[in-house]
């Protein structure tokens, strides 16, 4: 606001002879100057920034030095590198289908609902509030073996064999991913519900006055309504299910990623990359890739769901 | 936005089973969904000897976990911490998203148009890849380990320009032209006259700004070292990490962090879920 105050006494004279036209751009870029500095400075030099320490050997004792794609091809040459990059498709894979077969079963029935609607609705939100590294320590505990952990005394109350969760291989990472879709539905059930409620009902009345079945009604009006809903939350669950990692450290702090690096996705393996073995360039050059990959599947789905 | 007039299903004077079948479902899968916060909230009132008793209403709640964590002082701490950071962060965004996307919307003059898909193209890039920067940034300025060195990568967002830019586009240049033939100027016809006409996307940006950054916990665990300086989710990761099997230590912990959102969610449900939608929606 200074900015606007100093502008003013400046021009004295000079800004009483001006065209309303003049003023407005004068003052369109005196509102715009604090947040121009500050995207430059904050967002656009750090995203060339990222770029380049990419191509160094920047670590925290050594001042950075240009190495090529020295960084990139170390990386596609690390297993564990690959063995991240399975995972963090394996998240969204599972995640973004069932997330919202699951919210759009919810939002469907859920909108025809009336009685205590807001209340039921407000169960399905609740978990959406929450914070996900408070939420890893519960459901850790969950998971846990009898007589701590829940689902393992309800198994075996049940008479079904204990599953060692966490501690395998092959189911911790399902394990991790529950948690991510539990605190998601709720806000796509809640935008689920605002693209359905956008559907005029008289696109319903015709249909079910042309004797179409409710079925034949959801394929052929409710889902191609849809579709701007659905490219939306689809585009972003994915990025949500890419950039996981608030679960992952926090469910399993031992060992982050783990059993075996089983869990471990990108983001994780970029927060050790730089802050464990302090590699900050060849941390620098897997944050590239992640970008790449975010870029690359809202390319790719924007375009699949556009052709649909 | 009402929302029990919205069902678009029969009146409800034609009960078919089905309805009722699938309500219960509706109902039972809800009741799901809140009970790990239930597990939670109890086992924060059970002592020791009770945690591995499974029951939801305890047999002899007790608060003395709250007294022991909140006596000891760090969570009082982080909270506050958390609660400086997200409030802060909050305000800015309402500000400076707010006076971007008017300007953006209102104003005509050359440049408008790349500035907006400037602004725009910074969504594409994740947090994560400007994480190194910030970092290498925050230690040459002596940006570590201090509140604005939590809060400075986030005080405006794309996010919230772009939605508060749609808003006032639906704000009638009539009304603004009005308030300059008064003579009013352009801060205040922003200021007094625009942004009263927007407040439901006001509330959407605010809600959503505290949310994420009361939740954070990627930044603020790279940025934070000293306990001092942590956040509530930080804090609380360090705290059960050091906790190890106590697990109703934890929960209580995990109670504290979580109860705030969900208590403000119980008193402004219906601002909270229009605002969710309008974001949807808009952004």
């Amino acid at each position: 606001m200074s900015v606007i105050a100093q502008r003013e006494a400046a021009s004295g004279g000079l800004w009483s002879r001006m065209s309303l036209g003049q003023k407005q751009v004068i003052w369109a870029w005196g509102f715009l100057a604090v947040p121009l500095i500050f995207y430059v400075v904050i967002r656009f030099w750090p995203t060339f920034q990222a770029f380049y320490l990419s191509v160094t050997d920047w670590t925290i004792t050594k001042p950075a030095s240009f190495v090529g794609l020295e960084n990139y091809k170390r990386l596609s040459a690390d297993p564990l590198f690959w063995q991240v990059f399975r995972n963090t498709f394996m998240y969204l894979i599972l995640g973004t289908p069932i997330s919202l077969l699951i919210s759009f079963v919810v939002a469907y029935y859920l909108d025809r609902v009336r009685f205590m609607h807001s209340f039921i609705r407000a169960l399905y939100f609740l978990p959406f509030l929450t914070t996900a590294a408070a939420m890893a320590w519960v459901w850790r505990w969950f998971y846990q073996p009898v007589p701590i952990g829940v689902i393992n005394d309800i198994l075996s109350s049940l008479g079904i064999p204990q599953q060692p969760f966490l501690r395998s291989t092959s189911q911790a990472l399902p394990a991790v991913l529950a948690p991510a879709i539990w605190a998601g539905l709720g806000f796509q059930i809640i935008i689920f519900l605002a693209g359905l409620r956008a559907i005029p009902v008289t696109y319903y009345e015709a249909a079910r006055i042309d004797g179409l079945s409710e079925w034949a009604i959801l394929r052929k009006i409710t889902l191609p309504l849809l579709k701007p809903t659905l490219v939306f939350l689809v585009v972003f669950s994915s990025i949500g299910f890419l950039r996981i990692f608030d679960q992952v450290y926090n469910i399993n702090t031992n060992d982050p990623g783990g059993p075996l690096n089983s869990t471990k996705p990108l983001v994780l393996m970029i927060y050790q990359t730089a802050f464990s073995s302090y590699e900050m360039g060849y941390a620098a050059a897997q944050t590239v890739v992640l970008f790449l990959i975010l870029l690359v599947i809202s390319l790719i789905q924007l375009r699949i769901m556009r052709d649909r | 936005m009402n929302v029990a007039a919205s069902s678009q299903g029969l009146p409800m004077s034609r009960v078919k089973p089905g309805r009722i079948i699938a309500w219960t479902l509706l109902f039972i899968g809800g009741v799901i969904m809140v009970t790990p916060l239930l597990f939670m909230l109890s086992t924060s009132l059970k002592d020791a000897s009770q945690v591995y008793d499974l029951r939801v209403i305890p047999a002899a709640p007790t608060l003395d976990n709250y007294s022991e964590i909140l006596g000891d002082g760090r969570f009082t701490r982080w909270f506050i911490n958390s609660m400086i950071v997200a409030v802060i962060v909050t305000l800015s965004n309402v500000f400076f998203d707010s006076l971007v996307g008017y300007t953006l919307a209102k104003f005509r003059f050359r440049g408008r148009y790349i500035i907006f898909i400037a602004i725009l193209s910074t969504l594409m890039i994740p947090t994560e890849m400007l994480v190194l920067p910030w970092y290498l940034m925050a230690s040459q300025f002596g940006w570590l380990d201090s509140y604005w060195g939590i809060m400075f990568p986030g005080m405006m967002t794309a996010f919230g320009t772009f939605l508060m830019k749609q808003f006032f586009e639906g704000v009638p240049d009539d009304f603004l032209e009005a308030a300059r033939i008064d003579g009013l100027n352009e801060f205040t016809i922003w200021w007094k006259i625009a942004m009263p006409l927007v407040t439901p996307a006001l509330s959407a940006l605010a809600i959503f700004t505290f949310l994420g950054n009361w939740t954070a916990f990627f930044w603020p665990l790279i940025v934070t070292t000293s306990a001092d300086l942590y956040t509530l989710p930080v804090g609380l990761s360090s705290f059960a990490v050091e906790q190890s099997i106590q697990w109703e230590k934890i929960m209580t912990g995990a109670s504290i962090a979580t109860l705030p959102t969900l208590i403000i969610f119980l008193f402004l449900q219906r601002y909270i879920v229009r605002g969710v939608m309008l974001a949807g929606l808009k952004g």
